[in-house]
Formats: structure tokens, sequence, C-alpha cells
């Protein structure tokens, strides 16, 4: 676990939206629209290429696939809190591109102070993906001891891939190097990725602590990210509900008026609105570094992945038979919720790290009865 | 800022805390515009933004000037203020405004009734008009502060062969007033912090009307909303809610188990999340992009107390049952959360509707005359 020290009680910046990120989140909300409206989302699952490569294209060509990068270094030399608003939008289309992993692995390297890769992936020249398994949490990440990683998203177009290895270097392999096996995954717009490589294949980036804090950094960033993803996912499913109870009349009634489901949507709304705001505060202590960053990631994810999922699952629930149809994007959102609710560790494995992080220990015996 | 700052060195100069008659001080504070500075003018204020006001309030208490007595000011300062500063004429603001916020004077607020709780446009006191007076027959009820309060934001039923949002007019009365009775409520903690309040014959001139005669429902939701934004917010430290059990849990670790671990680890994570979330509603205000989320605010943070102080008992397990322990007090006490101020269930059709925009709850009462309604 995390030896930093967090403040106790650190000031709260602000966590309004600039008119800069307002600006990318309507260009990049406008180019999905375009390009990955949901049923060519929903077409693309059951295609051979799960990958929207001419998107993840137009994406990188607009500068998303090194928001956080320096332009000297390549990047578009904003920040994380810009690179959040794109997962935002990219999880309100459920879209299928690899941007999560890149930033993961654009994270690494940054953390390491490389020169050499980094450039092309900031530039979106080049697409890279950090395999460990996607399920790894912050701090917990398991190294792979017979070359063997399974579960690696964003990997299937990936065209450098960072793996930690048997000895806990982090090398850096070409894509011709390794041996790739799809998964069929839960989540069709997020396809997975098992993994064999040779031992002491590709290059050395860096070994010992080094290694460790570079991935554990990337993987918090990555818990970030995904956190700003949860609540695109979870602001477009409750716009569908809340659209659909507006439609649906049952009874001679429109169903939004009865209040056993009115109340419902208010409490997911309640519940977004909070995790809204500390998806926000994460993403603008990963844009200043804050020492509070790690307890930022964590509270994230423990707060956004069950909102966004019971989200989803409202969505199919109020949406009755339809809702459980394949021709309705509500199992797109479904799946791409519950697994992102277990991608990077977890709120379970997340309110462990913070019981650390906050001093708020656990028994250390079996307590007996008082 | 650095304007603000001069100004209230300036009046600390020219009034010493130490040496000052607590009530000159605070009346002289208050004719400064250092009150409130978003107060206006003439009023309290200076009609600037409230975001230095914390800093102003700072620099009094640093300098250890007295205090407005908040904890008795709640009523007034947060609701009674905002509605005269909106609805009432210049001379009802002159008399009010300046001893309510010196704590000089307490308020109270006399909306509910006993048939007429959530459904408040429900309510049947009367005022009947006589002459430049207005007599008032009816009972109230959850008055908390009834019994120091100098005077009562009111708002009965003028005129009940219209449909029940449009008979009702909005009065200040004067506690003083001949014809009105205050009985302590005992509730189920055993304390009585509210009232009924008897209203008999009572007269009220009518320069003490707030807003037109009809009027009363608009001038009523002012000061609801400001209750529920008052209730919902407030500066709250990290983990503040959660202090006392997080106390007893540091404190005291055979008291641990891992099923509670785990419940003590959600709560703190959605207490953060409701801090986070209503101080990212107060940026929002202040940009000048008011949001709905006050009554989200109110909502959440009723549930969320309501939660933690009933895991404090079980954490606490035999000591919890000892009722001198203010853990089953603060227990006792949030039962009354989701219902003081408007209850949970009709701030989630607020939430609904006018945030969501859902259909309203099926209305057979909106046209209907009000003496016509079946009780």
């Amino acid at each position: 676990m995390s030896q930093q020290t967090v403040p106790v009680d650190p000031a709260i910046p602000d966590l309004l939206e600039s008119d800069v990120e307002r600006d990318l989140r309507a260009t990049v909300r406008n180019l999905l629209d375009k390009r990955a409206a949901w049923p060519d989302v929903l077409a693309r699952t059951e295609s051979d290429e799960l990958v929207d490569t001419a998107l993840w294209a137009a994406l990188c060509e607009i500068g998303c696939a090194g928001l956080a990068v320096p332009v000297e270094a390549g990047g578009a030399g904003a920040s994380w809190a810009e690179a959040a608003v794109v997962a935002e939008e990219l999880g309100r289309a459920v879209a299928p591109v690899p941007f999560l992993g890149h930033a993961m692995a654009v994270a690494a390297l940054s953390h390491l102070g490389d020169t050499e890769l980094l450039p092309a992936l900031a530039a979106g020249e080049r697409s890279g993906a950090l395999a460990v398994p996607f399920a790894t949490a912050p701090g917990q990440f398991p190294r792979s001891l017979d070359g063997t990683v399974l579960g690696i998203a964003d990997a299937v177009t990936a065209e450098v891939l960072l793996v930690l290895d048997a000895a806990g270097s982090l090398r850096v392999l070409e894509a011709t190097e390794v041996e790739r096996t799809p998964v069929v995954s839960l989540d069709m717009t997020r396809p997975l990725t098992d993994l064999r490589v040779e031992p002491g294949a590709g290059r050395l980036l860096a070994d010992g602590p080094a290694a460790a804090a570079a991935v554990e950094h990337a993987l918090r960033i990555g818990a970030v990210l995904l956190a700003a993803e949860q609540i695109g996912v979870a602001g477009r499913v409750l716009e569908m509900t809340v659209e659909y109870l507006n439609t649906r009349r049952q009874f001679a009634r429109l169903i939004g008026s009865y209040q056993g489901l009115k109340h419902r949507v208010a409490d997911l709304w309640v519940a977004l609105t909070q995790a809204r705001a500390v998806a926000r505060y994460a993403a603008v202590c990963a844009a200043t570094d804050a020492s509070d960053l790690p307890v930022a990631a964590a509270l994230a994810q423990a707060r956004c992945s069950p909102v966004a999922q019971h989200a989803a699952e409202e969505c199919v629930q109020l949406h009755g038979g339809i809702g459980f149809t394949w021709e309705h994007p509500a199992h797109l959102y479904l799946k791409r919720a519950v697994s992102a609710g277990i991608a990077l560790g977890g709120p379970d494995r997340h309110r462990a790290a913070l019981a650390d992080l906050l001093d708020l220990p656990g028994p250390t015996d079996p307590a007996p009865m008082r | 800022m650095s304007d603000l700052t001069e100004r209230v060195a300036e009046f600390l100069a020219a009034h010493d805390p130490t040496t000052t008659d607590r009530w000159e001080f605070l009346r002289a504070r208050f004719d400064a515009g250092l009150a409130r500075i978003n107060w206006p003018v003439g009023l309290g204020g200076l009609g600037l933004d409230p975001g230095e006001q914390g800093a102003v309030d700072a620099a009094f208490v640093a300098a250890g000037a007295p205090d407005n007595r908040p904890a008795l000011g709640v009523i007034g300062l947060g609701m009674a203020a905002p509605t005269i500063l909106r609805h009432g004429d210049e001379d009802q603001k002159r008399r009010w405004m300046r001893p309510l916020w010196t704590g000089e004077e307490i308020w109270c607020q006399l909306f509910s009734e006993p048939g007429s709780g959530s459904d408040l446009a429900s309510l049947s006191t009367r005022a009947v008009p006589d002459g430049d007076e207005w007599v008032v027959n009816g009972q109230k009820v959850w008055t908390s502060l009834a019994h120091l309060a100098r005077w009562a934001i009111l708002v009965t039923r003028t005129d009940p062969a219209v449909p029940k949002h449009q008979g009702l007019t909005y009065f200040v009365l004067d506690m003083t007033a001949p014809g009105v009775e205050v009985r302590p409520l005992r509730q189920l903690t055993g304390e009585s912090e509210f009232n009924e309040v008897f209203l008999t014959d009572v007269r009220i001139p009518d320069s003490q009307r707030l807003g037109a005669v009809g009027e009363g429902w608009a001038v009523s939701q002012t000061t609801l909303m400001s209750e529920r934004v008052s209730i919902g917010g407030g500066r709250i430290p990290r983990g503040g809610m959660l202090e006392p059990l997080i106390r007893t849990w540091r404190d005291r670790p055979e008291l641990r188990t891992a099923g509670l671990h785990d419940q003590l680890l959600e709560l703190w994570v959605e207490a953060e999340s409701a801090r986070l979330a209503s101080t990212r509603l107060k940026q929002q205000i202040a940009a000048g992009r008011p949001g709905p989320e006050g009554s989200a605010a109110k909502l959440a943070y009723a549930d969320l107390n309501q939660r933690i102080t009933a895991l404090e008992l079980q954490v606490l397990a035999g000591d919890g049952l000892r009722y001198e322990d203010s853990a089953g007090h603060r227990y006792l006490r949030a039962r009354a959360n989701s219902i003081e101020g408007g209850t949970s269930e009709i701030l989630r059709n607020i939430v609904a509707e006018r945030v969501l925009g859902l259909p309203g709850e099926i209305r057979t009462d909106k046209d209907v005359p009000w003496k016509d309604l079946p009780r």
C-alpha cells in the first residue's frame, strides 16, 4: 500500500468545468454522435473488428492520445482533467476505442520520464497499452511470472505493450514480439486479450521500485479516468431512462407519473450528482498531482463504480421487457458499467485502500462479542 | 478583498470588541454593512458577492467579537431574512432586519399544522380582515423556538372559496400579541425542541403582511427553498459527520469487526461524496449557475446522518444501550432529519419533477375551492 502522506482535510479545489473543457467536450461529443451512434457500436460488437481504429485515429488527431503530456514531449499540453472530460464522453457513447489502456501506458511512460517512446504515443502516432490484467487494483499488481498475462484491456490493437515481468521490471515490447489471444469479454465494447511473452524479450524500461511506482501511478490515473467514464455511462443511462418514463404509457398514464418509479430515478440522480463531484475532484487531483490523489482516486472508484452499475441495472429494469432485448442499447451500458466496476480493483479494494490511507484500520483479530 | 479586509480592520479599530457592549457592537457591525456582505447597503450588507463572507466572519472571530447567537437565529437568518429581503417593503426591512441579524429578536416559523404537513397548501389557519387589521384563528405545530421567539413568519388562509394555493396570505406575527399560546411538544428523544402554537383571535396589523393578499404560496416558496439550502449546506470538514464514530473506532480496537469496518468505509465514502457534491453546488451558485441540487443535498444528508448514527450504536454495542451516552440521542434525533424541512419523499418528488422533468403527481385538488376539499 502507498506510503505517501495525504492531508487530513485538504482544501477543495474548483470542481467546475472550464470553458476550454466545455469546448473539448462539445468537440468530442460531436465526433462521437457522428461516428459512434449506438447502432454502430452495437453492430461492431458482432463484427470481427471490435475496436474502431478509424474513430481512434480521429480522436488522436484532435489530441486525445496525449492530453496530459507537454507539447514538447509530443502531447497536447493539457492535463488529466481534460483527459477525464474525454473519458466521460467516451463512456456516454460506450465507444469502442482503446483510450483508457493507451492513457495508462502514457501515464507510466510520463512517470518514468521516458523520452524514447512517449512522444510517438502522446502524439497518437502509435498506440500502446499497459499489459496488466484489467482487474488489477493500484498497489496490488501481479507480476507476470511465466510470461503470461491474462485479461488485458485495450491491447487488441496496441502496437506497443508495457509488460511487468517476473523480476518486477517493466519491459516494452512491439506487438510483433508477443502472442495475443483474444478473449470473448463481458463488455464487447472493450475487448480483452491474453498475452504470452518470451521471458527476457523486449527492451527494459525500468526495474525495481521505479517500475513499481510507474505502474502504480498508471493504475491510479486509470482509476481516475475510469471514474469519469463511469459518470458518462451513468449520466447517459439516466437520461435514457427518464426519456422512456416520459414516453411510455400504461394504465392510461405516463409511467413517469408513478411515484414508485419517480423516487428511484430521483435517488439515482442524487447519487450521480455526488459521483460527478467525486470524479471531478479526482480528475483535478490528477491534473495538479495533488498529494491527496491516492485518496481521491480510491474514493472515485469506491463511489462511481456502484453508482454506474446501479444506474445501468435500473435502466434495464425501468425499461421493462424492451430493456432486456439485444436491440435496445441498455445492455451495452450495463456490460460496460459492470465490467468497469471490476476493472482496476472494484469498490471493495478501493475501500480497503482508503482504510489504510485514512487510518481507519480493520480488526486485527476476530472480535469476540462483548 | 483587500478593500473589505481594510473595512473590517477599520471597524474593529473603532469598536474594540473587548470593551464594547455586545448589542451595541453587533448593531454597529450591521450598520457598517459587515453583517452579511451580500445583503443590500443599509440593510447589513454591501451588496457584494457572498464568497468573502467566510473571511469576514473569521476576522471577527479572531478579534474576539461577540456572535449573534447563530443557534437561536437559524429560522430568522436562514428563512425569515431571505423572505423579508425578497418580499418585504422598505419599512418592514428596516424594522426587522437589524434585530434579526444581531440576535436580539428570535424568529420562528408558523407553517405546519396538525392537518397540513407535506401538503402545506391545505392549511386551515384563517385570517379575516377587520379594518386595518387581520384576525387570525388556528393551530400550528412543529414550531422550533416558538417559546423564545419575538416574531414569527406565518402562512394563513384568507380566501377559502378559491383553490388551495390561491387563497393564502403571508404575515409576520408578533409572538407577544394577545391570543398567542405556545405549548411545548415532547418528541421521541424526550426533549421539547418543538412547540404547538394556538392562535385565538390574534390581531395582526396589515402593515405586517409580506407580499400581496392571496400570494402567500409564492412567498412561502422563498422560505422553503432557503430552508433546504441551509439544511443541506454548511461547511463540513472531511469526515466531519463521522467524527464521533471515527474517534470511537480509532480509540477502541476491541469494538472493530470486519462487517462494521466495511460499513464504516462505505459511509466514509458517501459522506465525502456528499461533501464534495455540496461544495460543487456552492461553487456553481457562486459562479451564477444556481442548480436544483439543494433538495438533493438535504435528501442525502438526512439519509447519511441516519445511517451514520445507526452504525455508531452498532459499533458501541453494549455502551450504545446506555442512553446517557449521546450516541443514542444522536440516533433518535436523526429520525427527524428525513421529516423536518420537507420529508425525503416530497424532496424526491421535487427532484423527479423539477430536475428530471417527470410528470407531476395526479392531483384531484388543484381546481377545487379549498372549502370543498374533503377533510
